[in-house]
């Protein structure tokens, strides 16, 4: 069958969007730095580029069209006011080293941010500056071990982590030269503290946690679990994934944590763009104040300026050219402002009562659930073992199912230690008939799977494509276009 | 109710349904001493209507000065078009394409990306974004590391005309895992790197020796010489570069005798608005040998169960979400949306385009420092070839001077004083396309009013 058109199916030589540069000039290069050859880059019209991509964008499910109970990821809607209001006119010319005088109002919407955000998660300082939930990541487990080492404490490099943490946890631990201990979850789900006892030590530097972590649900002995970690000598650290699940129920710092990162684009509902741009601001304890990534915007009288190493000498250090990613931390601002105290409070209390909601149609319907004695969170986990054992009929076929039927996949095959699991969330911002319509949908794609499995086997059938050869994309690696002709034609 | 849309009927029907009298019910699990009470510091909730004001003032607050600062961030004239796509729901408000049959719109637009970026820079291969042009370079740094099997001792030379802010991130990023930076010196009459500084370190074990093109100063350095010197002494060559400068300039993959290894840079240039600091991208291209040191998302194109192409996330062995504590970095989101706009705006201007608002910024720049030199007190430090930027020295303090052009709405430059003080009173300024030549003349005539 014949591909999609690529946009360099549309070029033509020397067709461009003329309005859109200056002409006739030439640049002044001397010979041996000169580019000779140019890039292959499209040469299409503007309406052409235009036609092109907006089909693209037709071709991608998205929270704007459809369903999208994506576990762990917190795919809810994005107002609209949070994107026009950011690109106002004035903040998008600003240019992030002009003088403090001139960025006033700019500043003033980071600084309201900062403490908004000490507020409802219970931590003494925050730095809005990490660009992702990695790098809020990255510069907790770096605070750590700044602090320890500020302490002459050189010792404490290893990390706890969960069996059931994300990827991102281990992998930032390794980043920041520290190494990894694993602990296991219990059949419950919370974690295993004669194991937690077992791990912690003097090389202790500190433990990531996720709370309700990855398997849907609230560690419920919390208070014991920072009791032996502090006892020991380490930090705790709160990866702020899930923090939706308990936004103006609970805060990280009463629950003892040391340090924690929020991901804007999860929690603060600031968009996902099709994989970013994220926002991974940090939180932290008094003792980890001295640490936090610059700059932080700083107030003094009526006027704010940046905080950057003269005042915090034991920073961690710059995590970006700038200032982290700014217009997003705008976005999330205008959320806030029109969520409020009251809204705030009720994003957990919604994002939970749908999970909740959900998770009990889908046990009533017979899907099984993976931790059946707990409340679930703002997500909750099934486990599609007995259909893949009975039917043949795995968790990435209901998953592929789902999306014939107009609904965005939940996260597959995560959290690692539950077979054949679907995690779904579907966040406080979907009606009760777009969560019963996704039932239905189950329940039906249970039906086929028991009458017809080769049919779910073999699904999506209404998507662009069905399902694709991974194992070739990765042994015939197809990186770049490369025009046929290209090879000999040269300009 | 801010966006939730239950309603009183609903919610009950689904407490009924889950077999609790209360929402708060749902929340048996946590310990009751753990429970927040108010949050006293959380102002109470505004309308749609109310933001908007509110965010009105604050902007007309900082207003819109006219812009002569480059030093790592660009305005340049956006298309419409760009940013009218890049904010359609479909784009904006979709997640990676973990779902491929349901992604293929962002994943075709990725892959269309990276062979534009691949080309652009000369190279084999491109990753489909990091955060930023600063931590790209901290992870190529990496990545030499990895690549580079046979230096152990994870040394990076770096030109002191490297954007000193991207050597802070790297140190910070880098660092951790022990890698070391050793600051190569710039000629004081020329502003570029001096060469003899790197003989110094003939025959060692060096991993990597970074090329910032244009450097900081927005001067061309002698990268072919470097590359070779670099490939000669056994180390990779990390460069990086303006993507936008590499319509009128060699790209890296030509550099030398081999070409460079890794090229970095931050993609901000390519249809990004300034917006403060951010969100931008940073970018990354390699050669094929490398890839699977590469960090970050890569979109390979494949088929589907009936023969035809199309398009998945690939080489997913080398993530955090696959191989956790082993992985080539931790980064899993990226800045997938800066992506869509570059590759709209790379779409829409084509080379020939590139080549010239390349053109246009570097004959405003240089009208720029034709009409400010004239000026007395005022000289160019560096008179090489140069791209878009140039280093002016006063003979006055320099924050001074910007803060009185900023009362005149005129953000005249960046001040290198506290980088590089051997310059003494020296700022960095940058003219792009969007400068007319009456911007150029109101900046000459009032920094002459300044500087009486």
């Amino acid at each position: 069958m014949s591909s999609r058109a690529l946009i360099f199916d549309h070029s033509r030589a020397g067709r461009t969007a003329k309005v859109q540069h200056p002409q006739g000039l030439a640049a002044q290069v001397p010979e041996h730095l000169r580019r000779k050859r140019r890039p292959m880059l499209p040469e299409v019209s503007e309406l052409q580029a235009v036609r092109h991509y907006t089909k693209l964008s037709q071709l991608n499910f998205s929270i704007d069209t459809h369903f999208y109970p994506l576990g762990s990821c917190t795919m809810k809607y994005n107002p609209r006011a949070c994107n026009q209001l950011a690109m106002l006119p004035e903040f998008l010319v600003r240019h992030p080293l002009a003088p403090e005088s001139t960025g006033q109002g700019f500043m003033a919407c980071l600084y309201e941010l900062q403490e908004m955000l000490k507020e409802v998660t219970g931590m003494k300082g925050v730095s809005l500056t990490p660009m992702a939930g990695a790098q809020g990541e990255f510069a907790g487990v770096a605070m750590i071990r700044a602090y320890h080492r500020a302490r002459g404490d050189l010792a404490r490099t290893q990390i706890i982590v969960p069996d059931a943490a994300h990827g991102t946890n281990p992998a930032t631990a390794t980043m920041c030269g520290c190494t990894v201990v694993e602990i296991p979850s219990l059949p419950d789900g919370d974690i295993d503290l004669e194991a937690l006892k077992q791990a912690v030590g003097p090389q202790t530097a500190g433990i990531m946690l996720t709370n309700p972590s990855t398997l849907g649900v609230f560690e419920r002995r919390i208070h014991e679990v920072a009791k032996i970690v502090h006892d020991a000598g380490g930090l705790l650290y709160y990866d702020g994934a899930n923090l939706n699940a308990i936004l103006g129920k609970v805060r990280p710092g009463d629950m003892g944590f040391d340090v924690i990162h929020m991901n804007l684009h999860k929690t603060f509902s600031t968009p996902h763009g099709g994989g970013g741009p994220g926002s991974g601001a940090v939180g932290v304890s008094d003792r980890l104040l001295p640490f936090m990534p610059i700059p932080i915007v700083g107030k003094e009288g009526d006027r704010y300026r940046w905080l950057d190493e003269r005042d915090l000498p034991q920073t961690i250090g710059r995590l970006s050219a700038f200032m982290g990613n700014a217009g997003v931390l705008l976005r999330a601002y205008v959320y806030m402002r029109m969520l409020g105290r009251a809204g705030m409070q009720r994003v957990a209390e919604f994002a939970t009562l749908n999970a909740n909601y959900l998770f009990a149609r889908l046990r009533q319907a017979g899907f099984e659930a993976a931790y059946p004695g707990r409340r679930a969170s703002h997500e909750f986990i099934i486990t599609l073992k007995r259909q893949a054992r009975e039917l043949g009929v795995n968790a990435m076929d209901f998953a592929k199912r789902l999306l014939d039927y107009g609904f965005h996949a939940p996260t597959t095959y995560f959290p690692l230690l539950v077979p054949e699991c679907l995690l779904i969330e579907p966040t406080e911002t979907e009606a009760k008939e777009d969560l019963d319509a996704f039932v239905d949908a189950l329940v039906a794609i249970q039906r086929e799977a028991e009458q017809d499995a080769a049919k779910v086997k073999g699904a999506p059938y209404t998507l662009p494509v069905r399902r694709l050869d991974d194992v070739r994309a990765a042994k015939q690696l197809d990186l770049t276009y490369q025009p046929a002709a290209a090879a000999s034609a040269g300009s | 109710m801010p966006f939730i849309p239950h309603t009183e009927t609903d919610v009950a029907e689904m407490l009924r349904t889950i077999g609790v009298p209360s929402i708060d019910a749902l929340f048996d699990e946590i310990p009751a001493a753990l429970r927040t009470r108010a949050l006293d510091g959380i102002p109470e909730a505004m309308s749609e209507m109310e933001v908007a004001r509110l965010m009105q003032e604050r902007a007309d607050q900082d207003g819109r000065p006219l812009n002569f600062i480059g030093a790592g961030a660009y305005e340049h004239h956006i298309p419409a078009a760009v940013w009218a796509i890049v904010t359609r729901g479909e784009f904006y408000s979709a997640y990676t394409p973990y779902q491929a049959e349901a992604s293929q719109g962002t994943l075709q637009l990725l892959y269309e990306y990276q062979t534009m970026m691949a080309s652009l820079t000369g190279m084999q291969v491109s990753n489909a974004s990091l955060y930023d042009g600063a931590s790209a370079l901290a992870e190529a740094c990496l990545m030499a590391v990895r690549a580079h099997r046979r230096s152990k001792s994870a040394r990076i030379l770096v030109p002191a005309t490297v954007n000193p802010t991207y050597l802070k991130v790297a140190r910070t990023i880098a660092e951790g895992q022990n890698l070391k930076f050793d600051i190569l010196p710039y000629e004081q009459r020329e502003g570029t790197t001096q060469r003899s500084s790197l003989e110094a370190y003939a025959g060692q074990d060096i991993t990597a020796v970074v090329i910032q093109q244009p450097n900081f100063f927005g001067l061309l350095e002698d990268v072919d010489a470097i590359t070779d010197w670099a490939h000669a002494n056994n180390a990779l060559v990390i460069a990086v570069v303006n993507p936008l400068s590499l319509a009128i300039l060699k790209p890296p993959g030509e550099w030398g005798t081999k070409g460079v290894d890794i090229v970095v840079g931050d993609g901000q240039p390519l249809g990004v608005p300034l917006s403060s600091g951010g969100p931008y991208f940073g970018f990354m291209t390699t050669r094929m040998e490398h890839v699977r040191q590469m960090p970050g998302r890569i979109i390979g194109r494949t088929v589907d169960l009936d023969g035809k192409p199309g398009f998945t996330l690939t080489l997913q062995a080398r993530e955090q979400h696959i191989r956790r504590s082993k992985a080539t970095s931790n980064i899993c989101t990226n800045q997938g949306l800066l992506v869509t706009a570059a590759t709209i705006y790379m779409s829409l201007l084509g080379a020939e385009g590139l080549e010239q608002v390349a053109a246009a910024c570097q004959q405003q720049t240089n009208k720029l420092v034709d009409a400010l030199t004239k000026l007395r007190g005022v000289k160019l430090a560096f008179d090489g070839p140069r791209f878009h930027e140039a280093v002016l020295q006063l003979d006055r303090n320099v924050g001074e001077v910007l803060e009185q052009l900023a009362r005149a709405g005129i953000v005249g430059g960046f001040d290198l004083s506290q980088q590089y003080p051997e310059l003494g009173q020296a700022l960095l300024v940058c003219a792009t396309e969007t400068r007319t030549d009456g911007d150029i003349e109101r900046y000459a005539k009032t920094l002459a009013e300044v500087m009486q």
